[in-house]
C-alpha cells in the first residue's frame, strides 16, 4: 500500500469548492424563486386572458360598450360595471386626496407630536380593518343612515343635479364610492405622510426664516417637492378602489342599468364578479365574468405601472439633484 | 402725490403684508387639517364601536365551540375558526421561504438592475386585485377539481409574497455593510454570512412584515370566495382536500342574510376577526421595536 502524500493545499481546495457550491446553490434557489414570482405574475395574467378568450371572441371589443348582462338571452357587456368602477373610484379618489393630504399635513407639520403619533397609529389601524368587516358595518350601519339622512339631504340641497335624484335607497353607488373611500385614506394619507417627512427641513426653514407662515412654507414648498409623490400616492389608491370587491359587493346592491343617479343601486367590475360568479348559469356567463376580470387586471396593472414610473423618475430626480 | 409708506424692516409691530389675513388663513389650515385626522380617527371609533357594541352581546362559549348550524338553532363559528387557522396557516408556510428568498436574492445578490426589476415586479404583484388571484387559482386549479382548502391557501400565498418579500428586502439593505464585510472577511462563505449575521440582525423586521401579511390576509374575503366557500361538510372539519369554513367567507354570508339572527352573528365573527387583526397589529409594533433595538445596537 502507497501511502499518499498529503498535499497541504488540497483540503483547502476542497473547503473552497463547497463554498462555493454552497453559494452558488443558495444563490441558485434564491434566484429561482424572484424568477418563480415573476414568472407567477406572467402566468396570471396569460391564464386571465386564456380562459376569457372565448367570450372575447364571441362579444369582441364591443363588450365594452354594451351596456347589457342577460344570462337568458346571452347578451354580455360590461359597460354598466365600467362605469360603476369609475364613478365609484372617482367619487372617492375627490373626497379621499385632500383629506389624505390633510390628515398627512396635519401629522407631518401641524400637530404636536405627542398627539400625532397615537393618531397616526389610529389612522394605520383604519386600514388594518379587514374589508368584510368594514362591508358588514357598510351594509347594516352606514347603508341605512346614508338613505335616511345623507341621501335626503344632498336631494333637498342639490336634488336639482340628476345625480343626486330619484329615491334613496341603502344600497347603491353612493355608499360604495364612500366605503371606499374610507379605504382608500389610510394607504394614500400613510405614504403622503412619508412624503412629507421627507422634505428637507432646510427648504421648510429657509421659507419660514424669511417670514413666511407655516401654511405657506407647506403650500409654496412642501406640496410642490412632494406632488409627484402625492400624484403616485393617488394611483395606489385609484388602483386599490378599482380592485376592491367585497365590501363595495355589499353594500353596492347590484344592478344591471346605468343610471343617472348614484343613489339606485349598480356593480363595478370586481363586485359584479365576486356576486356573480356561484350563479352563473353557463359557461358564456362564466367566461363574460373573466372577461370582466380581465379588463379589470389590466386596469390596475396600468395604474400600478404607472404609479412605479412616476415614484421612479421622483426619485432619479431627488438623487440627482441633492447628488 | 401720496405719501410713500414707509414700512421700518425692524418693527415687528408693524403691520405689513396682511400678516393678520396670512396668519387667519394658517389657523384656518391648522382646523381644517385637525379636522380632517379628527374624521378618520371618528370613522374607525365608529366601525370598532359598533363591531363591539353589536358583537360583545352575541358571544358566548357556544358561540365559539359550536359550528354553523342548519335552520332553526343558534350556531356558533368553530368549524369557521378552525378553517381559517389552518387556510392561513398553510398560506403563511407556502409564502414566508419563498419571499425571504426572494428578499435574499434581490438585497443580497442581484445586480442593481435585476433587483429593481424585481421589486417593480413584486409591486406589481402586490397591486393585482385579489380578487383576480381568486379567480385565477378558480381557473387553473378549482375547475376540474373542486374547491379545496390547499387552493385558498395557495391564492393567499400569492397575495401574501410580495408583502413579506418587499418588508424583508427593505429591512435586509437597512443591515449595516460592515457587518457583512467583517464576515466575508473572515471566510465565512456567503450564504452562511447572509444565514447567520444578516437573517438575525433583521429578524424584528422580518417578523414586523410577516405578521402584517398574517393579519392582511386572515381578513382577505374574495380570494377565498373562489376557493374554499361551498362547504360540503358539516361540523369542524381538518379536511384540508376539502372546502373549509372560514371566518371572512362566514361574515360575507350572514351579513348578506336578511335575518337578525344571523346580522348578529355575523357582528359577533367581525369582533373576532377584528380582535385578531388588532393583536397581530400590535404584535406587529412589538417587533417593530425590538428591530429599532438591534439595528440601533450596532
Amino acid at each position: 500500500m502507497s501511502t499518499l502524500t498529503p498535499d497541504p493545499a488540497a483540503p483547502v481546495a476542497i473547503e473552497r469548492r463547497g463554498i462555493r457550491l454552497g453559494d452558488l446553490l443558495f444563490k441558485g434557489v434564491a434566484g429561482v424563486a424572484a424568477l418563480g414570482v415573476t414568472a407567477v405574475l406572467g402566468f396570471l395574467t396569460y391564464k386571465i386572458f386564456a380562459l376569457a378568450w372565448p367570450a372575447m371572441q364571441k362579444y369582441g371589443l364591443s363588450f365594452i360598450w354594451t351596456e347589457a348582462w342577460n344570462p337568458n338571452t346571452n347578451v354580455y357587456g360590461a359597460l354598466t360595471f365600467i362605469y360603476g368602477t369609475i364613478v365609484t373610484s372617482f367619487i372617492a379618489l375627490l373626497l379621499a386626496t385632500p383629506l389624505s393630504i390633510a390628515i398627512a399635513l396635519f401629522l407631518t407639520e401641524l400637530a404636536p407630536r405627542r398627539l400625532a403619533s397615537p393618531i397616526a397609529t389610529m389612522v394605520e389601524l383604519l386600514a388594518a380593518i379587514p374589508s368584510v368587516v368594514l362591508g358588514l358595518w357598510g351594509i347594516l350601519v352606514f347603508g341605512p343612515w346614508i338613505a335616511n339622512h345623507l341621501e335626503p339631504w344632498l336631494q333637498s340641497w342639490f336634488g336639482f343635479l340628476p345625480i343626486f335624484s330619484g329615491d334613496p335607497s341603502q344600497a347603491g353607488l353612493l355608499p360604495a364610492a364612500l366605503v371606499l373611500t374610507i379605504m382608500i385614506i389610510p394607504i394614500t394619507s400613510a405614504i403622503c405622510r412619508e412624503l412629507f417627512s421627507r422634505v428637507p427641513h432646510d427648504l421648510t426653514d429657509g421659507s419660514l426664516a424669511l417670514g413666511s407662515t407655516r401654511w405657506e412654507a407647506i403650500r409654496r414648498v412642501a406640496l410642490p417637492y412632494a406632488a409627484p409623490g402625492i400624484s403616485a400616492a393617488v394611483l395606489l389608491g385609484l388602483g386599490r378602489a378599482f380592485g376592491e370587491a367585497i365590501a363595495v359587493t355589499q353594500v353596492i346592491g347590484s344592478g344591471n342599468a346605468i343610471n343617472r343617479s348614484l343613489f339606485p343601486p349598480g356593480d363595478t367590475l370586481a363586485s359584479r364578479i365576486a356576486s356573480t360568479y356561484q350563479g352563473a348559469s353557463n359557461n358564456i356567463e362564466v367566461q363574460s365574468l373573466l372577461y370582466l376580470g380581465a379588463i379589470l387586471l389590466v386596469v390596475s396593472l396600468i395604474t400600478n405601472v404607472s404609479a412605479q414610473a412616476i415614484v421612479n423618475r421622483f426619485q432619479k430626480a431627488r438623487r440627482m439633484s441633492t447628488g | 402725490m401720496s405719501a410713500v409708506e414707509i414700512i421700518d424692516p425692524y418693527d415687528i409691530t408693524a403691520k405689513s403684508n396682511n400678516l393678520g389675513r396670512r396668519r387667519r388663513i394658517q389657523q384656518l389650515v391648522s382646523v381644517v387639517a385637525l379636522l380632517s385626522a379628527l374624521f378618520a380617527v371618528l370613522i374607525l371609533a365608529l366601525v370598532l364601536g359598533t363591531v363591539l357594541y353589536k358583537g360583545l352581546s352575541q358571544l358566548s362559549l357556544d358561540f365559539l365551540t359550536k359550528s354553523s348550524a342548519l335552520f332553526g338553532e343558534k350556531g356558533g363559528i368553530a368549524d369557521a375558526l378552525v378553517g381559517s387557522a389552518i387556510i392561513v396557516a398553510m398560506s403563511t408556510l407556502i409564502a414566508v421561504p419563498i419571499a425571504i428568498l426572494v428578499a435574499i436574492y434581490i438585497a443580497e445578490y442581484a445586480g442593481p438592475k435585476a433587483a429593481s426589476f424585481f421589486r417593480v415586479m413584486l409591486d406589481v404583484l402586490n397591486g393585482v386585485p385579489a380578487i383576480i388571484v381568486g379567480i385565477f387559482i378558480y381557473g387553473i386549479l378549482v375547475v376540474g377539481h373542486g374547491q379545496s382548502a390547499i387552493y385558498g391557501a395557495l391564492a393567499l400565498s400569492i397575495l401574501m409574497i410580495p408583502m413579506v418579500a418587499r418588508a424583508t428586502q427593505e429591512v435586509l439593505e437597512l443591515v449595516p455593510r460592515h457587518l457583512r464585510e467583517a464576515s466575508l472577511a473572515l471566510g465565512v462563505p456567503r450564504w452562511r454570512t447572509v444565514y447567520s449575521i444578516v437573517l438575525p440582525t433583521a429578524i424584528g423586521g422580518i417578523l414586523t412584515g410577516v405578521v402584517i401579511a398574517v393579519a392582511r390576509v386572515a381578513g382577505e374575503t374574495a380570494p377565498l370566495l373562489f376557493t374554499s366557500s361551498i362547504v360540503t361538510t358539516q361540523g369542524v372539519s381538518v379536511d384540508v382536500h376539502q372546502a373549509l369554513a372560514t371566518l371572512p367567507v362566514r361574515i360575507f354570508t350572514l351579513s348578506e342574510s336578511p335575518s337578525p339572527d344571523d346580522q348578529s352573528a355575523a357582528w359577533a365573527a367581525a369582533l373576532i376577526l377584528i380582535a385578531f387583526v388588532l393583536v397581530m397589529n400590535i404584535l406587529a409594533k412589538y417587533f417593530a421595536g425590538r428591530k429599532r433595538k438591534s439595528l440601533e445596537g450596532i
